[in-house]
């Protein structure tokens, strides 16, 4: 039987991550609080904490606010600043190889790499997402109409892709031969980089703003539907040609978080009414981990074992939800 | 949805050109003392006098919905400026966005509509023009946008009234009714003007939409008896906003396939009676302004024939429509219904019964440019029940 362990805050939960046994979760009123051993919050904001994604070194988040900081915390309690753009809001991060961290706010994105130094990329349009390839030092960030992948230590020209619209959030498949981007006209599109074919996915009745790859990168889960949609990406083609899986349809609420299991083929969808189901790939088998209430799920995140689930809602309510024992 | 239930974050849009007292108009809000705050969305720091907390640089950036409307342009900046103060949700009462002198109105007021987060999220309150009442003739000589921003709004605030003598101010004002009979229009020294006159005015609320004299007829205040609907189904509809679609299809293409269908066939050609007794504006254009206001005037309509005919006049002249209002008796209908639109954008629903002394007249307002007033009207009244 799962067991839960709340947190009630009062803030958005924008983001959570488990840092090592510590779960940490960062809200929009710019604290981040940790649970597992001590409770302790963690000031970081005094305005407000628009983004935060986990550090890359397993140890801290990267987080960016309303007032241009972005810094590096760790579950000791410790901030790190990291970069300051004052007067900008920073609320698309990416962290990369070599502990290199990207942020961007409207139309300048930046890298700051692990010597310190930091390069500025200016674009014509608004950044819409940031991602770093899997190998290379290479960053994506989305526009409208496409995307563009920058080189950040090496030389070479920026490469585009095109497709019209606008897109948001952008993810590459950890085999690094795929590009995924969320699109303003509720859609996926993507690209396979061999040959910068496009891909199509479609169908969504509200725009998708969670999206997780499954071990091995068999599957890519995602939300704005009223089931999770998890596109296959195992054949030579990726989606092309194939059905998406449909997981965890529900007649009365939409998914708002999709979280891939780390071994399994198994995920947890998170709906907008706040239940989370569990839900295995193979039969779409379902358990419940967590009733309706508190608002939309916002954030949720596995530990490396996968036996607990991190969560929290648009309305402040948080928690760990112990899967075994 | 009515105001006890909408808990949706309301929003003013700010328009003026440069110089009309914008900034003013902003520096008033934010340091009146009236207990509210305010997130404010601003093109540039400039002048902004005031420490606020969640005052935000937005670069504008319009961007067209891919979905084949060449109208549907929205403000990307703000889908995503909305999306990041609902993290700070409970940090502030009211959205205050603050256009650059020259902006096009349309786009920003268009993404209330257009993006279904924001939608949930916020509700466009009122777009408030500043106008210079000393520049405003030379504005609207040169340039399209100073027309524009005043036909597009619902509160005009008549700024630097000191600075004209009294006929020059009646000539400037009657310019701008004739551009915009329908807004409410408050002359002003330095924006020194009642908050509650710019504020929380519900313009795009449905269930206020009371009236369309014009408001330079009306002697006193607007009436601000708030009636508010027993019934709410909301008939929104809106180009191409097709979210029926749930089947997953995989496509492997390059083109993009716009379902949006121009039905060209214009097939009701009723013929008018010659003794109509709707109202004719004038129309004669002077050549100094092409933005005029059609005001239209029927009985009882057929929503069989209402409903096929508006969404074809927004979608064949959409770019052409700056915003559309309608009160409409259908027939065998107990109840008002009310119509607001901004281009192809357009949405109704029923108000409240028709009251015992009123008269079950339809009233249908366009205020655009390069509209076939004589069209219009045949149109109109071949939706006659």
């Amino acid at each position: 039987m799962p067991v839960i362990a709340p947190l009630d805050t009062d803030s958005f939960v924008v983001f959570a991550a488990f840092l090592g046994d510590v779960a940490a979760f960062a809200l929009g009123d710019g604290t981040v609080r940790f649970v597992g051993g001590s409770e302790s919050i963690t000031p970081v904001y005094q305005d407000g904490l628009l983004a935060a994604i986990s550090g890359g070194d397993g140890k801290s988040l990267i987080t960016g606010g309303m007032d241009g900081k972005v810094y590096r915390v760790t579950a000791e309690g410790a901030a790190e600043l990291i970069a300051e753009k004052p007067r900008k809001w920073i609320d698309k991060l990416a962290v990369g190889p070599q502990n290199a961290v990207a942020y961007a706010s409207g139309r300048t994105a930046w890298v700051r790499l692990k010597d310190g130094s930091e390069k500025e990329i200016q674009l014509p349009r608004a950044v819409g997402g940031l991602a770093f390839a899997p190998k290379g030092m290479r960053l994506v960030t989305s526009r409208y109409d496409g995307v563009t992948m920058h080189w950040i230590t090496a030389s070479g020209d920026a490469q585009e892709l095109f497709w019209k619209g606008a897109h948001g959030d952008v993810c590459y498949s950890p085999d690094g031969k795929y590009l995924i981007t969320a699109m303003q006209e509720n859609a996926l599109h993507g690209w396979r980089l061999s040959d910068a074919q496009d891909m199509r996915m479609t169908g969504y009745p509200a725009k998708t703003k969670s999206m997780s790859w499954s071990a091995k990168g068999k599957y890519l889960a995602t939300s704005g539907a009223q089931a999770a949609i998890l596109w296959p990406f195992t054949g030579k083609n990726g989606p092309m040609g194939q059905q998406p899986l449909q997981l965890g349809a529900r007649g009365d609420s939409m998914v708002s978080q999709v979280c891939c299991h780390p071994k399994e083929d198994m995920l947890c969808v998170g709906y907008e009414d706040g239940m989370i189901l569990a839900v295995r790939f193979e039969d779409n088998a379902e358990v419940l981990l967590r009733r309706p209430g508190g608002g939309p799920v916002s954030a949720m995140a596995w530990d490396k074992a996968g036996t607990r689930l991190a969560f929290g809602t648009e309305e402040g309510q948080a928690g760990i939800i112990s899967i075994e024992g | 949805m009515s105001e006890a239930t909408d808990t949706r974050i309301p929003v003013t849009v700010l328009t003026g050109y440069l110089g009309a007292g914008k900034t003013t108009l902003l520096n008033r809000i934010l340091s009146e003392n009236h207990g509210k705050r305010y997130a404010v969305i601003v093109n540039e720091f400039g002048e902004i006098g005031i420490d606020n907390d969640l005052l935000v640089e937005s670069d504008e950036e319009v961007y067209e919905m891919n979905n084949g409307c060449i109208c549907c342009t929205v403000r990307g900046d703000l889908i995503r400026t909305v999306e990041n103060l609902m993290k700070r949700k409970g940090a502030f009462d009211a959205i205050i966005v603050e256009t650059t002198g020259i902006a096009d109105p349309a786009p920003v007021a268009q993404t209330f509509f257009m993006d279904d987060d924001v939608r949930k999220a916020a509700r466009l309150d009122a777009v408030v023009a500043v106008v210079d009442a000393r520049h405003v003739e030379t504005r609207l000589k040169d340039t399209r946008e100073a027309e524009d921003q005043i036909a597009f709004s619902d509160v005009i605030l008549l700024n630097k009234t000191d600075l004209v003598d009294a006929a020059e101010l009646a000539r400037v004002e009657a310019l701008v009714r004739k551009i915009n009979p329908y807004a409410k229009l408050v002359r002003s020294e330095r924006c020194a003007v009642s908050l509650s006159e710019v504020l929380d005015r519900g313009a795009f609320d449905l269930d206020r939409i009371l009236d369309l004299d014009p408001q330079f007829l009306k002697k006193a205040e607007d009436a601000h008896s708030h009636e508010h609907a027993h019934d709410h189904e909301h008939d929104h509809s809106c180009c191409d906003h097709d979210s029926s679609c749930c089947g997953h299809d995989h496509k492997h293409d390059h083109n993009h396939n716009h379902n949006h269908k121009h039905d060209h066939a214009h097939d009701e050609h009723h013929v008018c009676g010659a003794d109509c007794d709707h109202d004719h504006s004038h129309d004669e254009d002077e050549g100094l302004h092409t933005v005029k206001s059609i005001s239209l005037r029927a009985g009882d309509l057929d929503p069989q024939k209402f409903f096929p005919w508006i969404n074809e006049v927004t979608q064949l002249q959409g770019p052409n429509i700056l915003r559309l209002k309608g009160i409409l008796a259908f027939k065998g209908d107990e109840q008002r219904y009310v119509l607001q639109g901004v281009h192809m954008i357009v949405e109704g629903d029923h108000q409240r019964e028709w009251k015992p002394d009123e008269a079950r007249d339809s009233r249908l307002v366009f205020i655009g440019r390069e509209l076939d007033h004589e069209a219009l009207k045949q149109a109109f009244l071949a939706c006659v029940a």
